[in-house]
């Protein structure tokens, strides 16, 4: 048909959700440093604040700054809208808070970033929400993990920390075979590598902190709906959204699946949860962002390209015993991640050094130009040891069970010229061998 | 509000949404008709308003469109007929009638059809006749969901609709291709693009309807607007001797410029408008 095509990635990565100032013309986007909104009169301002009218009153709950940045990461992911938050647990915890309260039910993959396995395990079960953890690619669990009250199912992308590639379509059709959305962790694949909406899943978010930003520079989050889940279905079907689904009486006795039916969601998102738990994203780091993503589709690809060459140099080396990088054929997801990750699996990975957890510690303090801190998604380059550092408590058993070895490194691959990032590697692991 | 409705296939029941208050019968009624592929939600923040200024609201979802039952309608003048049929149901006499693309030709078609019970008939993003291509008819039929991307792509008039709709940070072209898709999958017995693209397509009563149109009426359309272009309004706003404003906007004149369409609203109830005399 000879149409019209929405815009390309590319392209909405520089313009979607913004323009040109109408007030002053400014091509780039203003930073809207500002806590507050001047109201046009009282009608005005009961207007706003009863949803009559679409505006700005209070940066806590939005502002024309994050409004860029939300609509930008909405587009790039195919998403009908979203939220930025505080950062990226804000952004899980408030997706979570959304629609689950004490006596609510998760299902979430074992394969978890640390901070979210916290938050779900340890923090969130103190507020009477629990969490069944499987193992992402044990679907029989999946299925018999879910309860009457279960409210959403949850993963990463690519999992920690053997980047275990999520089924998402399997995961999502085993979600709404069940009447419940899946919620997905995108920080390492990115909308570039991945759209997680175009496989089934409905809701998703980014710790924007890492590739989104790319500089290492600021916390952030960004929760994304896809608008594609029937709330007012699966409420039917299931009795579980009534939070959605019926009168509010902390927000005007809002029905939020009326007000939007593909936004019902981030409506109460963000009219409960960004307005009474308040982690919201400061304009000056929205800003920030948006400066990086505007070079994301760039930039992965040269992750991908530098990581790439990291795990052919380590797959191949005498000091390493391996590596786990989906795209080798040696990694168990591998034919999944060639389906569903047909750009390439990021720049974050880990590999085991053979050896003692002082190789590990020296192959580390020998590097020059990988940095040694708790981030993953700079453009420069990073590592860290979890046996010295993250993990140092746990006895060799115990950092077994979890995945990690003794001389098991993490990688995250920045842009540097990676035939430096080679030399580097390669007099660390001599100095490692030595040690 | 969930009302049983009088249709080609007998009574069904038909969901409208009333602003976020309940529906009072006795006060000023205004009913807002969406257009192709889309339902309610494209109305809610003027609804609410009307809702919560002295009006009762009622914007439905045409049948099978969202949440109202039955097959969707296959000509304005049967979603007409649908229309009033919901007035009844609700218990309403006389309504301004407010209608957005294909639910301004139902809106017109209703107003001539009852015109004592019509008081202000409001063309929002109109044309006439609404000819489609063959091309995206085509498409409609063959590959519905093509056609709904590039209808999408023209019907906003930036990639940055400020200050969103229905709030901050919803992505209007993302929402507005969900909602489209979204519609259309849930008609698992038709085709809604082409059923709904057709209908606008076919009208061709408009000009006759316009003569009977006994109440003032308002056409408000959007400047840059590529799926109903300004000039393609001319025969229908003369006919009517409407009164007509245009907006900063594209076709999506709800999310692009809602703000700007309720000032439009709001001064057209309030004008004394002649009603057009034949």
């Amino acid at each position: 048909m000879p149409g019209y095509a929405n815009p390309g990635f590319d392209t909405l990565a520089l313009h979607a959700g913004a323009a040109p100032d109408p007030a002053t013309g400014a091509r780039a986007v203003p930073i809207h440093l500002t806590t507050s909104f001047v109201f046009e009169s009282s009608e005005h301002a009961a207007s706003l604040f009863n949803m009559e009218r679409s505006g700005h009153v209070y940066s806590r709950i939005s502002n024309p700054t994050n409004a860029v940045l939300e609509e930008r990461v909405a587009a790039l992911e195919g998403g009908s809208g979203a939220i930025a938050t505080a950062s990226g647990q804000a952004a899980l915890h408030l997706a979570i808070a959304t629609i689950a309260g004490a006596g609510s039910h998760v299902v979430a993959s074992s394969a978890l970033y640390g901070g979210s396995h916290n938050l779900l395990h340890y923090t969130l079960s103190r507020f009477g929400i629990a969490t069944s953890f499987v193992k992402p690619g044990d679907f029989a669990a999946w299925r018999a993990a879910i309860r009457p009250e279960t409210k959403l199912l949850f993963g990463e992308t690519l999992g920690n920390p053997g980047l275990d590639v999520l089924d998402i379509p399997t995961v999502a059709a085993i979600a709404h075979e069940n009447s419940l959305p899946l919620l997905v962790d995108s920080t390492f694949t990115t909308p570039w590598l991945m759209q997680p909406f175009e496989h089934g899943a409905d809701l998703l978010y980014h710790s924007a902190t890492k590739f989104l930003s790319g500089h290492g520079t600021v916390i952030g989050g960004v929760l994304v709906d896809s608008g594609r889940f029937d709330w007012n279905a699966a409420t039917a079907r299931s009795g579980r959204f009534t939070e959605l689904t019926r009168p509010y009486e902390g927000f005007h006795d809002m029905v939020f699946s009326e007000e939007s039916t593909v936004g019902a969601f981030l409506l109460r998102a963000r009219r409960e949860g960004l307005r009474d738990f308040g982690a919201s994203m400061s304009p000056h780091t929205a800003w920030l962002i948006l400066q990086g993503i505007e070079t994301l589709p760039l930039r992965m690809a040269r992750h991908v390209e530098n990581a790439r060459k990291v795990v052919a140099f380590l797959a191949g080396h005498d000091a390493v015993a391996s590596v786990g990088y989906p795209e080798l054929e040696s990694h168990p997801d591998h034919a999944l991640a060639k389906r569903l990750l047909p750009r390439g699996c990021g720049s974050v990975f880990s590999f085991d050094l053979r050896g003692s957890r002082e190789q590990g510690r020296a192959f580390i303090e020998a590097l020059k130009l990988f940095s040694h801190l708790a981030n993953v998604g700079d453009c420069r380059s990073l590592v860290i040891h979890p046996a010295s550092t993250t993990h140092f408590r746990m006895d060799d058993a115990a950092l077994a069970r979890a995945g990690i070895g003794p001389g098991t490194i993490r990688l995250s691959i920045g842009l540097e010229d990676p035939d430096d990032l080679l030399d580097d590697l390669k007099r660390a692991l001599k100095v490692a061998a030595k040690a | 509000m969930k009302l049983a409705v009088e249709g080609p296939g007998g009574r069904r029941q038909a969901y409208a949404y009333t602003g976020g208050k309940p529906f009072d019968p006795g006060l000023p009624a205004i009913v807002f008709v969406h257009g192709a592929m889309h339902d309610h939600s494209v109305w809610t923040l003027l609804a609410r308003w009307f809702a919560h200024h002295g009006h009762a609201v009622l914007a439905p979802d045409l049948p099978g469109h969202g949440q109202s039952a039955g097959a969707p309608l296959e000509s304005a003048e049967a979603l007409a007929d649908w229309l009033l049929g919901l007035l009844d149901a609700a218990g309403v006499d006389e309504a301004v009638f407010v209608g957005h693309s294909m639910g301004s030709l139902i809106a017109l078609e209703a107003a001539s059809r009852a015109p004592a019970r019509a008081q202000h008939l409001v063309m929002v993003g109109t044309a006439y006749p609404m000819a489609v291509s063959q091309a995206l008819l085509d498409a409609g039929e063959h590959d519905p969901f093509a056609a709904i991307d590039s209808v999408n792509a023209l019907s906003f008039s930036s990639l940055s609709g400020k200050p969103s709709y229905p709030g901050p940070g919803m992505w209007l072209h993302g929402a507005n291709r969900t909602l489209m898709r979204r519609l259309q999958m849930a008609q698992r017995d038709a085709n809604l693009f082409l059923t709904d693209f057709r209908t606008c397509d076919a009208y061709r009563n408009g000009l006759e309807a316009a003569g009977r149109v006994a109440c003032p009426t308002t056409v408000v359309l959007g400047a840059r607007d590529q799926m109903t272009a300004p000039k393609q309004a001319a025969a229908i706003a003369a006919a009517l001797r409407a009164r007509i404003v245009t907006l900063a906007s594209g076709h999506s004149l709800m999310s692009e410029a809602p703000d700007a369409l309720l000032a439009a609203l709001r001064e057209a109830l309030t004008s004394r408008a002649p009603a057009p005399t034949s």
